[in-house]
């Protein structure tokens, strides 16, 4: 057999079925591999696309990225329904079961206590983008009169602009620190590129939240709520997402944790 | 959960949790490919190449 084994999640056992319609990466539905009180959701993916270089080659391909990255969610969103999933980096591959239960074997006290510690949590993104555009006096736009008038001009847009990054960062550190009280855990994402995201102005926040489900609700209310404090800031809310930024084993946590927020509070 | 109305995932909040977050396994039976460092590479050049096509709009601000 030419399959290599995709695995999507670890995760405890579960009763509920997933939905019918759900395929995984490849078309291939996703199946139940148990080991030791641990279930590994897994798929078959073709050599041909999975094996070492061929995947390098494919994760430069935006269109195969896109596709793959949307097959894999697919999944963990349905396990979310049913389950707390512990999910895998997108693309980890295992030449057959054998790999898969070696693996599950190696890690199986970690994976008990990661999933312990996210069972019933979920996690929100939230991002804030600033707009440059929104900083810029109207009257700008009015030709100089002079060399002198160009340079007033010009230190006048400056200034604006820095108070306008001043402000944004002032308000990113006081949404964090707020939603930070009102999560149990938060990890901060690199800003992200307008030119990939395609949305307007700067990413000044990317971060992610760890809640409870139950208080879910609450939390999301808490973010709606702040978005039209600041005319110049868009606030974003995204989710639940099954909670990947927070999957790292212990090993990780340390590094992860980094506090961005911290400084300017 | 219907506070939030669920819109299609933008790509790159996706790949901020897939190729940054999850589990990461290594070894000899993964074929090395869930590697972290790779794949963060391969986004990198992804990136930058988009990058090229569009100037920052922050040029002018020193």
């Amino acid at each position: 057999m030419s399959g290599l084994r995709y695995v999507y999640a670890i995760c405890r056992p579960f009763d509920a079925a997933l939905q019918a319609q759900v395929t995984g990466v490849d078309g291939a539905p996703p199946g139940q591999l148990s080991h030791h009180g641990l279930i590994a959701v897994v798929g078959t993916v073709p050599e041909q696309d999975f094996a070492e270089e061929p995947l390098r080659r494919h994760l430069e391909d935006l269109d195969w990225l896109s596709a793959t990255a949307r097959a894999h969610q697919a999944v963990i969103d349905a396990l979310t329904a049913v389950t707390t999933p512990l999910p895998l980096r997108l693309a980890t591959v295992f030449r057959d079961d054998a790999g898969v239960r070696a693996m599950m074997e190696e890690r199986e006290n970690s994976f008990h206590r990661t999933l312990d510690r996210l069972d019933g949590r979920v996690e929100w993104g939230v991002k804030i983008h600033a707009e440059a555009e929104a900083a810029r006096p109207a009257q700008e736009a009015q030709k100089a009169a002079s060399g002198r008038d160009y340079l007033r001009q010009r230190r006048q847009r400056n200034k604006a602009h820095e108070e306008m990054w001043e402000s944004a960062e002032k308000f990113a550190h006081r949404l964090h620190g707020l939603l930070c009280e009102n999560a149990e855990d938060a990890r901060l994402h690199a800003p992200q590129n307008s030119a990939l995201s395609r949305e307007s102005g700067r990413n000044v926040l990317n971060a992610s939240y760890l809640v409870p489900r139950s208080e879910s609700e609450a939390f999301a209310e808490l973010v709606e709520g702040v978005k039209g404090d600041e005319s110049a800031l868009r606030v974003e809310l995204t989710g639940p997402w099954a909670a990947y930024s927070f999957a790292g084993l212990e090993a990780d946590d340390e590094a992860a944790d980094g506090a961005v927020g911290e400084a300017g509070l | 959960m219907t506070v939030v109305e669920r819109r299609e995932v933008a790509l790159v909040d996706l790949l901020d949790r897939l190729l940054a977050g999850g589990v990461v396994i290594t070894g000899d039976l993964t074929l090395r490919i869930a590697d972290v460092d790779l794949v963060r590479i391969d986004l990198n050049a992804l990136i930058s190449s988009v990058n090229e096509q569009v100037p920052s709009p922050f040029e002018d601000l020193l």
